[in-house]
């Protein structure tokens, strides 16, 4: 078999297998709750390992883009419309080989965790269903070699995330969340939509080999591409649907919410990375630099572990997002790698952690988990140090990419990365302190005991990742700059990298030493009392959620007014009164011609022929 | 005295036929409008003898065409009178009124 | 011969408004008179296009039936002299202008026509001619006329009947 032929199996295998797991589940395998799991954790088993083969066998293929003979698969004709042609096909280039280890790793390791986490719950199938629909989706999104195909799947993935946020849907914040999610994305698609669209005005074609060697289109119809970004990577205005999306259950929040289908517009943004002009860029690592702000500050004061760590991975995002914006698309995917390790191994250990306590969310109800769940508090200490930046961890090295690209290009975005380190370090070792440290707040935390083998095992490989990842021996930052074939790395001096990477350092530290000191030993929280006003908008999330409710119920009230006076006075008066009032009138200026008076029938013939004959005669 | 040609019969039929038509316009009496009716009837009967008397010879129809056609007019004119008579005769004796002012029972 | 047409034309005109318009009594007894001296002058029109068989038969029929006709129901329904009405200012005048109007037309057309200068007049016109063609031609509307002839009388001889005759015939 050839070695384009090879590629194309496996990736079909991966791709499709989920899908058939979903759909046999969905069909019939629902009774059987055994076999739905199995099914379901056999396929992305199976996919994992034939992601790793072909990684491992064909990473090494030249940077950038790769021509068409060597990774895409000219597939199935599907829309040809004069010049205008689609087709199923994949593109299997390093950079899809890379994400397809990542998405199908998390989601083996998130799988086994559910099946002990989910236990107890009725709708077991229905999970694990929903889970293969969203690998297949997230797959796709991977794999699609052009931007329809791409929005197709991209669509997808919206669907498997409500489908899975409002797992729980008799509780009405779970279905809420769900629809609040699906809506925002779809917000975001609309943009994405009307981008592609300019795309193909601009360029004739949507296949991505092709676009890459025509180079850039128009600001604006980058920036309408980047709202597909915003909305499904949660960038500000759009981010309300994320920590609104912790209703789901806590897998699918590491999953989704945190290593893949948030890192979707990431993914994309690299991927088109040749479609963005300068200012568009210029735009884009603002967006991503205000979120990484505001998500920071808002973290800060939360006091569910699930919503922390959501914020947190907004903050992230904003990083990447900025990354790229920095003309670094290398170090955002570096940052996107790392990222989807630790952060899913943060809330699978939040997991752990919810599970042993009874569903106990709130941390300032936990406390003293650090000698009853030793193992989950190493985990989850590991994933905190990986994400504030620690020396050594492989977050540290991410980040300080990151920081190092800010500071060539944009160096008032360094500062604010600095900024948000610091907050990042802060409000981790908060959560930290007062849900492992002290002593038990409650009756829940008081009785807890460590979780089951299942839940444990993946938080020990996603520990592992977490801290070697980083490592100049697994080559990662030099093979994503290989394969991203971006030109600015070169230029980041050696200065450059040493700045960020003191100023990181120092950042994440410093963090760390305050959150110490504020935190350790309190028993309720001291910085309400500090900041007042500022602690209680962080709290409240700066009010997005009532804004975004007034928007919507002022626009709406305001529509309706005017389709009603539209209807009543246009339509009802105009057109339909009017009408009759019309027909009306000009019945009863006929009827006086029928007065049933002779003379009046001859007066007419006469006026009448005398009317037709000038007509004709002259 | 000019030569008298097809054009003089012709505004004198004209003529004959608008006041016919006068007569029906004005007149409230049945009778007198249905006289007016018959003015007009004799007003084309003149116009088509005096075509009659004009029309050269022609392999399509004798010159005398017309005065078939008067010939007929004046039957049917008579059996037409009869029975528009008989009609108005009727009418009198329902309504005991001869003005079609007070006729006008049809309207809407 | 010219004086004649003028003679008889304006006659004819003359009676013509005079049954329409009489100023001197409204009875329509007069406007029948002025009626059959319409006719008369008519058929001596008539004479004067040599159109002999159909004057005398104008003056039988029409002026001899037809006014006659008229005379019996005028005096069988007993007509006194017609009230002078509310005068209808309105209609009246509209119509005597739209009439106005049609004549102005007609006799204008007429008059830019110029049919008078290419006309010819022919010399026919005998009642042998008149009944040869009558009769080989036109035997067809000849015959049906005389049908038409019958239903009208049927139709006359129904319409008069009045309610009490078919109560005594009953």
């Amino acid at each position: 078999m050839t070695d384009s032929e090879l590629k194309l199996t496996l990736a079909m295998v991966v791709l499709f297998l989920p899908l058939l797991a979903a759909v046999s589940i969905g069909l019939g395998a629902r009774r059987w709750r055994g076999l739905s799991a199995g099914l379901s954790l056999g396929a992305s088993a199976i996919a994992f390992v034939c992601s790793l083969i072909l990684f491992i066998k064909f990473h090494g293929a030249p940077s950038g883009i790769v021509p068409a003979t060597d990774a895409a698969f000219n597939g199935i004709q599907w829309l040809h419309l004069g010049d205008f042609k689609v087709d199923f096909a994949a593109l299997i280039d390093p950079l899809s080989l890379l994400m397809l280890l990542i998405v199908t790793t998390v989601g083996t390791l998130v799988q086994v965790f559910s099946l002990a986490y989910m236990k107890t719950d009725a709708g077991y199938s229905r999970y694990f269903a929903g889970l293969s629909l969203f690998l297949f989706s997230m797959l796709g999104i991977v794999l699609a070699s052009n931007l329809l195909l791409l929005f197709i799947f991209w669509e997808l993935v919206g669907v498997s995330s409500y489908l899975l946020i409002s797992h729980w849907f008799e509780k009405p914040a779970a279905a809420d969340a769900g629809k609040k999610a699906f809506i925002t994305n779809r917000i975001g698609d609309f943009g994405f939509l009307i981008g592609i669209l300019f795309v193909w005005q601009l360029h004739g074609t949507l296949d991505i080999i092709a676009l890459a060697d025509m180079g850039a289109v128009t600001t604006t119809a980058g920036l309408l591409i980047f709202c597909g970004a915003m909305g499904k990577s949660a960038q500000f205005p759009l981010h309300v649907w994320l920590p609104d999306a912790m209703e789901g259950p806590t897998p699918v929040s590491a999953l989704i919410h945190a290593a893949t289908m948030v890192a979707a517009g990431v993914y994309m943004l690299c991927k088109l990375f040749f479609l963005f002009t300068a200012d568009a860029l210029v735009i884009i690592s603002w967006v991503g630099g205000i979120t990484a702000l505001l998500a920071a500050l808002m973290a800060i004061q939360q006091n569910d572990i699930k919503r922390i760590l959501a914020y947190s991975t907004l903050s992230q995002l904003g990083y990447m997002v900025m990354a790229v914006g920095c003309a670094g698309p290398a170090a955002s995917l570096f940052h996107l790698t790392t990222h989807a390790a630790f952060k899913a191994l943060l809330f699978l250990g939040a997991g752990a952690v919810i599970y042993s306590c009874h569903h106990e969310q709130d941390i300032w109800k936990l406390g003293g988990l650090r000698k009853k769940l030793p193992l989950t508090y190493r985990a989850f200490v590991i994933g905190a140090l990986a994400l504030a930046g620690f020396p050594l961890m492989s977050g540290f090295f991410s980040k300080d990419a990151i920081l190092a690209q800010a500071f060539v290009a944009n160096q008032p975005l360094f500062y604010l990365g600095v900024v948000v380190a610091l907050l990042t370090s802060f409000y981790m070792m908060r959560c930290v302190l007062v849900a492992f440290h002290g002593d038990a707040r409650s009756e829940a935390a008081k009785e807890a005991h460590e979780a089951p083998g299942e839940m444990i095992g993946p938080l020990l490989i996603l520990s592992a990742l977490s801290i070697g990842l980083g490592w100049h021996y697994f080559g990662l930052s030099n093979f994503l700059i290989k394969v991203s074939g971006a030109v600015i790395p070169n230029e980041i001096t050696h200065s450059a990298k040493l700045t960020a990477m003191i100023a990181g350092t120092a950042a994440s530290l410093t963090g760390l030493f305050l959150g110490w000191m504020a935190y350790r030993g309190v028993k309720q929280d001291p910085l309400p009392a500090m900041l007042g006003a500022l602690a209680r908008g962080m709290r409240d999330k700066f009010y997005f959620d009532e804004l975004y409710a007034g928007l919507n119920q002022w626009t709406q009230e305001r529509l309706s007014h005017y389709a009603a006076w539209f209807d009543r006075w246009i339509i009802g008066g105009l057109a339909v009164r009017g009408t009759s009032g019309a027909v009306d009138l000009t019945g009863c200026l006929l009827r006086l011609v029928q007065s049933g008076n002779l003379q009046t029938y001859a007066l007419l013939l006469a006026l009448g022929l005398l009317v037709m004959l000038t007509f004709f005669l002259f | 005295m000019t030569h008298v040609g097809l054009e003089h019969y012709l505004v004198v039929s004209a003529a004959l036929f608008c006041l016919g038509l006068l007569g029906v316009v004005i007149r409230r009496n049945l009778i007198v409008m249905y006289m007016s009716l018959e003015l007009m009837l004799n007003a084309a009967t003149l116009a088509l003898v005096a075509f009659s008397h004009h029309q050269p010879p022609s392999p399509h129809g004798s010159p005398l065409d017309g005065q078939i056609m008067v010939f007929f007019i004046i039957t049917v004119a008579a059996a037409e009178v009869a029975v528009g008579l008989a009609l108005i005769v009727a009418l009198y004796r329902k309504r005991q009124t001869t003005d079609v002012a007070d006729l006008a029972s049809m309207k809407l | 011969m010219e004086i004649l047409f003028y003679i008889f034309s304006a006659l004819t005109l003359l009676c013509g408004l005079l049954v329409v318009f009489n100023p001197f009594s409204r009875n329509p007894v007069t406007s029948a008179m002025f009626l059959v001296l319409t006719i008369i002058c008519m058929s001596g029109l008539f004479v004067l296009l040599k159109a002999f068989f159909l004057a005398a038969v104008q003056i039988l029929v029409y002026a001899g039936a037809v006014i006659v006709l008229f005379l019996f129901v005028i005096m069988l329904m007993n007509i006194k002299e017609e009230e002078r009405q509310r005068f209808r200012k309105f209609g009246t005048f509209l119509g005597a202008a739209a009439v106005a109007g049609l004549a102005w037309i007609l006799v204008t057309t007429v008059m830019n026509s110029r049919t008078g200068e290419r006309s010819v007049a022919n010399n026919t016109g005998e009642t042998k001619e008149l009944g040869e063609l009558l009769f080989t031609n036109y035997v067809l509307p000849f015959e049906i006329v005389s049908l038409l002839l019958l239903v009208a009388m049927v139709g006359c001889i129904l319409l008069s009947k009045t309610s009490e005759t078919e109560e005594e015939a009953e």
